[in-house]
């Protein structure tokens, strides 16, 4: 079982969260602007990262908190969780074993 | 024939315990295991193979035992089939019964089996009974499975309890030998909270079965057992014996198996049997050992083939001689070390064929000096004895060829390959395992997780380095750096290679086949024809053949089975790759899993505040959920049929009462409480009064519908959103995400409250005659018109009254704050008898709304249905540009004439009452494949009616009114008419009465 680093309430279980998909997806502003296939790629289309991956995740069973983590998707391993809103750190030699 | 020597080993004499191997008994001692009770009364043959039904001895003394699997009876309930003899700890009255025979061990007949073998290859299963496809289920899939087995499941529910615990540790160290004593002791000396867990009763590893060193200035076990008692002493130590880690999951999380009552020979009654220990460790040291591999040569597998280790231990821990006459075949000097051992035991050493050319150093030296025979360069051709060996023949190796050399009687032949380090929990955390060409092993790479491999699992062998690295990756590992003082050890120093793959034999090759993997029948054979049939890959190899999938994992074959892959592809070993390591090590009981999850306890259980008052009426209930709810109330004589029947007739033609409290409830509050509604519902919410309610409809962002209920205006700000019952919890995830995610900027709070309302629906034309003496607030047709909300006071309780019908009636729907829920409930209930009132259940329910045409989501909808589709496209905002799914609604596709609508069924015959599930076809007499249009999604026998009612979904439905359909059944097809889906009052005369 995975531990997650909450931004709000700190590292928990991962029976406490939901996963929810990739993270920093924007939904656009005037939906009926845009043209149905760019409405699908919003829609369905996602990254299969192999490697550092950005998703979103809930704190369901806890704050019911949504923020973002940067796993590695070859490893499990969480680089970093950071609050909804906040820009997505920087990666590099941040990979590493999880303390 | 007694193998028990006159003294010595870790048995206790003076507690002579009896017990009973296929209704034999014999008698052991307090500390000997099955497996060495047996060996002690001479008996060797415990099982019969999976496949081939080959007889079949103990292998080893440890977890890795392939062979000796039993079934231990207590009584019919506690039955514990597939466990190793090696593990099972003997008590007085213990009853093991062998596996895998008809009718009995020595005469089984399946090993009929072994002369058809030429039609068992690897893989026979994919060639062999592919014709007819049809006999796969019926006859060929049966009698292997009754041929090719292990022990039978308990038939018997488990009564035992199991216990199930979360611990914290700075310090895990797996594996209480001298590399995992001595880091726990390393560990717990610099302050760290230390767990050490055990597989075996008692503590001590490979010195329980060869105590000739002397470490920190006295006898290895000594020193075991002082360091177990300093350990024990210090109250941020837990000792755990008799405990497997089994799993190592991610952030190191490792799960434990205890056994707490296995080795009892009469628990106390409600003790728990076993506990399943989930650590969450700062750090893990795995002090996991090695397992000695054995040697492939044919007929390797006779009952009395052991590993050389094992009859060491079997000597030195239990004081039982596993033969008189043995000869030792060796790639490693350790089994020189068993050969001293059991000669002074005063069995007869026939001879040490040694594999390697000059085998010298101090072990063969001294075995020399002892008078025993060294044969240099040996090879084994083949073996003989029907139910135990009884003669060895075997080879040398000369520049190159194999020339036979002397047979030798015996009745037991020891090997020993040398030693593969036990990675399994290593590579269980995903560590990265490298290859040692001096070792020939797979150690411990790269680790994933913080965890350090200690001793004889990262392949350090020589005991005063196995202690030093224990100690040292004990400190290592320990939050508080420490320098942990040096224990001294003195040992005879064995410098052990071993061997890999299948010894040299003769061309042709001989009879006989060599066993790779003793638990599933593997044999070198079979290997070569993988690699002759094009697998590479050892996963597949590994798959074609089973090697090293049985219960043991392969703990003693995946090696071998590597190195004769590698050498008939002519490639090197670590380029055939290894395969993954799974948990569970060893296998782990179900209710150890389970734990107190079984039964009532299995799972949460709803309840509604009524529950107890319908249990007491005699309500038969469904499962909704996690809900119980009421499904009808029979009165005496009555069938599910006629008691629907009769609670849909009292609903129409008087009043019925109805525990709704199952829905879910989210109060949607803020200023921008109706911004967000509208963003989100189809509908439109800024022109909903305080005071009004709405059927509202919830769509994702493809358009399809995703759930629904009724939202009333109970403020300017404040909404009180209904959702289905099953759909709470997903409509609040739904809005959070969009609440926090995309439009963080609105200020709206969302808050459960389906659990803080008890819902007391009544319904029918004398609904509001019951509930008007009971309330003070004026429910009068002018003042409160169909879907009007207001506050109020009923029997003294603050109430939130909807003026709401689901049934088609005129109808109300009583909240008040659950705790008063069933005294309300109770109130209604007998005010309503002067009215004919009765309660009715969840199936009258669905009837009801049924005729009306009211749709489930979930069951008239399936996730590809749109409000159009489900006819509800008047409630969609129409000044609205934008909402959670508009954009999908507007694509071409989501508009097209054809799509499936819900359209409402009548059958010819208005008794008959359609399946739901059933498919459509528009034409009749088609067969397979059909031409199918669309399929029933309710179906009902409607009282009121006088027929059968059925909702649809049907491409192009609406335009299909009156036409005729066909449902295609196993008898034929049957007609039906498509409809209006609403059935009874069509214009809505009743619900505003």
């Amino acid at each position: 079982m995975l531990l997650i680093v909450c931004p709000y309430c700190g590292k928990r279980p991962e029976v406490e969260f939901t996963y929810g998909g990739q993270a920093h997806l924007v939904r656009p502003a005037k939906p009926a602007e845009l043209d149905d296939q760019t409405w699908a790629e919003f829609l369905y289309m996602r990254a299969n990262t192999k490697g550092i991956y950005a998703e979103r995740w809930r704190h369901a069973r806890g704050c019911g908190r949504f923020f973002n983590a940067l796993r590695d998707t070859t490893t499990d391993h969480f680089i970093a969780t950071y609050k909804s809103g906040e820009p997505q750190p920087q990666t590099g030699a941040a990979a590493g074993r999880p303390s | 024939m007694n193998g028990r020597t006159a003294s010595g080993g870790r048995i206790d004499r003076a507690q002579p315990l009896r017990f009973s191997f296929d209704g034999q008994w014999y008698e052991g001692f307090a500390g000997d295991t099955l497996a060495s009770g047996l060996l002690a009364n001479g008996v060797h043959l415990v099982g019969r193979s999976f496949k081939y039904h080959r007889p079949r001895g103990i292998l080893a003394a440890g977890s890795e035992e392939p062979n000796a699997l039993v079934t231990v009876r207590r009584d019919a309930a506690r039955v514990t089939p597939n466990l190793r003899a090696t593990q099972v700890e003997l008590y007085d009255g213990l009853q093991a019964i062998s596996q895998n025979r008809w009718p009995s061990l020595r005469r089984d007949f399946g090993r009929v089996n072994d002369l058809l073998a030429p039609f068992f290859p690897a893989g026979f299963y994919y060639k062999t009974f592919m014709w007819p496809k049809k006999a796969w289920h019926s006859l060929y899939e049966p009698v292997i499975r009754r041929a090719a087995g292990l022990g039978e499941a308990p038939t018997l529910a488990d009564p035992d309890r199991y216990a199930q615990r979360y611990a914290h540790c700075d310090v895990l160290v797996v594996g209480a030998g001298p590399a995992g004593i001595a880091a726990a002791l390393a560990a717990a000396d610099s302050g760290a909270r230390v767990m050490l867990c055990d597989e075996q009763p008692e503590f001590g590893g490979t010195l329980l079965g060869d105590d000739s060193a002397q470490i920190d200035g006295t006898a290895g076990l000594e020193w075991v057992a002082r360091a177990t008692a300093t350990l024990r002493g210090n109250p941020r130590v837990t000792l755990l014996s008799r405990t497997t880690a089994f799993g190592y999951f991610p952030h190191n999380f490792i799960g434990l198996n205890e056994r707490l009552t296995e080795h009892l020979a009469a628990p106390s009654p409600g003790r728990q049997r076993e506990r399943l220990w989930q650590v969450r460790a700062r750090a893990v040291v795995l002090a996991t050992g090695a397992i000695e591999r054995p040697l492939v040569f044919p007929g390797n597998d006779r009952p009395g083939i052991m590993l050389a280790g094992a009859a060491q231990t079997y000597l030195n821990r239990y004081g039982v001689r596993v033969g008189n006459r043995a000869v030792i075949v060796t790639a490693a000097d350790a089994a020189y070390q068993a050969a001293l051992d059991l000669h002074a035991a005063g069995v007869v050493i026939a001879a040490v064929a040694d594999v390697r050319a000059n085998p010298t150093g101090a072990l063969p030296d001294a075995a020399r000096r002892a008078g025993i025979d060294v044969l240099p360069s040996s090879t084994v051709l083949g073996t003989d004895g029907a139910l135990r060996v009884s003669r060895i023949s075997l080879g040398r190796v000369e520049n190159g060829a194999v020339r036979s050399a002397p047979a030798f009687n015996c009745d037991v032949v020891l090997m020993s390959g040398g030693f593969t380090p036990s990675v399994h929990l290593f590579s269980q955390s995903r560590g990265k395992l490298a290859w040692n060409d001096a070792l020939q092993s797979f150690v411990p790479g790269e680790s994933a997780e913080n965890e350090r491999s200690a001793g004889a699992c990262r392949g350090v062998f020589d005991l005063a380095d196995v202690v030093a690295d224990g100690t040292a990756a004990g400190a290592a590992a320990s939050p508080e750096p420490s320098r942990p003082t040096r224990l001294v050890v003195q040992h005879t120093v064995r410098a052990d290679a071993g061997f890999l793959g299948a010894l040299p034999s003769t061309t042709p090759p001989p009879k006989h086949r060599a066993f790779v993997d003793w638990q599933h029948d593997v044999t070198t054979k079979d290997l070569a024809l993988a690699t002759r049939e094009g697998f590479q890959s050892i996963e597949h190899v590994k798959r074609y053949t089973t090697t090293g999938m049985a219960t043991d994992q392969g703990k003693t074959s995946n090696l071998n089975a590597m190195a004769i892959v590698a050498q008939k592809l002519d490639i090197p070993i670590p380029k055939v790759g290894l395969t993954m390591f799974r948990m569970p090590y060893t296998p782990v009981t179900f209710g150890s899993f389970a734990g107190i999850s079984r039964g009532d306890l299995f799972d949460p259980l709803r309840i509604t505040p009524t529950h107890e008052w319908a249990v007491a009426k005699g309500a038969v209930f469904e499962n909704v959920g996690l809900w119980k709810r009421a499904r009808y109330f029979p009165r005496p004589g009555e069938d599910m049929h006629a008691a629907v029947a009769r609670e849909c007739l009292a609903v129409r033609n008087a009043c019925g009462i109805f525990d709704a409290s199952t829905l879910g409830k989210i109060e949607v509050v803020g200023a921008d409480a109706a911004e967000f509604m509208n963003r989100l519902y189809i509908n439109n919410w800024t022109n909903l009064g305080v005071g009004r309610s709405r059927y509202g409809i919830l769509c994702r962002d493809d358009g399809f519908i995703y759930d629904d209920g009724v939202v009333a205006r109970t403020a300017t700000d404040r909404f009180h959103v209904t959702t289905t019952t099953g759909g709470a919890p997903r409509v609040l995830a739904m809005m959070e995400d969009y609440r926090q995610t995309e439009w963080p900027e609105l200020k709206v709070w969302l808050t459960s409250t389906t659990e803080q309302w008890a819902v007391i629906a009544v319904q029918g034309p004398q609904a509001r005659a019951v509930l008007e003496p009971l309330i003070d607030i004026d429910i009068s047709a002018a003042t409160m018109p169909h879907m009007s909300v207001a506050r109020g006071m009923i029997c003294g309780v603050p109430m939130l009254l909807f003026r709401v019908s689901f049934s088609g009636e005129l109808g109300f729907e009583v909240n008040v704050p659950a705790d008063y829920g069933a005294a309300v409930w109770e109130a209604i209930h007998a005010a309503g008898q002067a009215h004919g009132m009765v309660e009715y259940g969840t199936e009258a329910m669905h009837v009801l709304r049924a005729e009306k045409g009211y749709i489930i989501v979930g069951q008239d909808t399936d996730g590809t249905v749109t409000p159009d589709d489900a006819g509800l496209t008047w409630a969609i905002g129409k000044t609205k540009s934008e909402f959670v799914g508009k954009r999908s609604l507007d694509r071409a596709s989501m508009k097209a004439p054809n799509r499936k609508q819900i359209v409402g069924l009548r059958t010819r015959d208005p008794r008959l009452v359609l399946e739901e599930g059933a498919q459509i076809a528009a034409k009749a007499g088609q067969t397979p494949p059909m031409e199918l249009i669309g399929h029933v999604t309710s179906s009902y026998a409607s009282a009121v009616l006088g027929h059968s009612i059925a909702l649809a979904v049907v491409a192009g439905g609406r335009a299909r009114m009156g036409q005729t359909l066909y449902v295609p059944m196993p008898d034929g097809d049957l007609e039906v008419e498509v409809t209006s889906p609403v059935f009874y009052d069509p214009t809505g005369a009743r619900i505003n009465g």
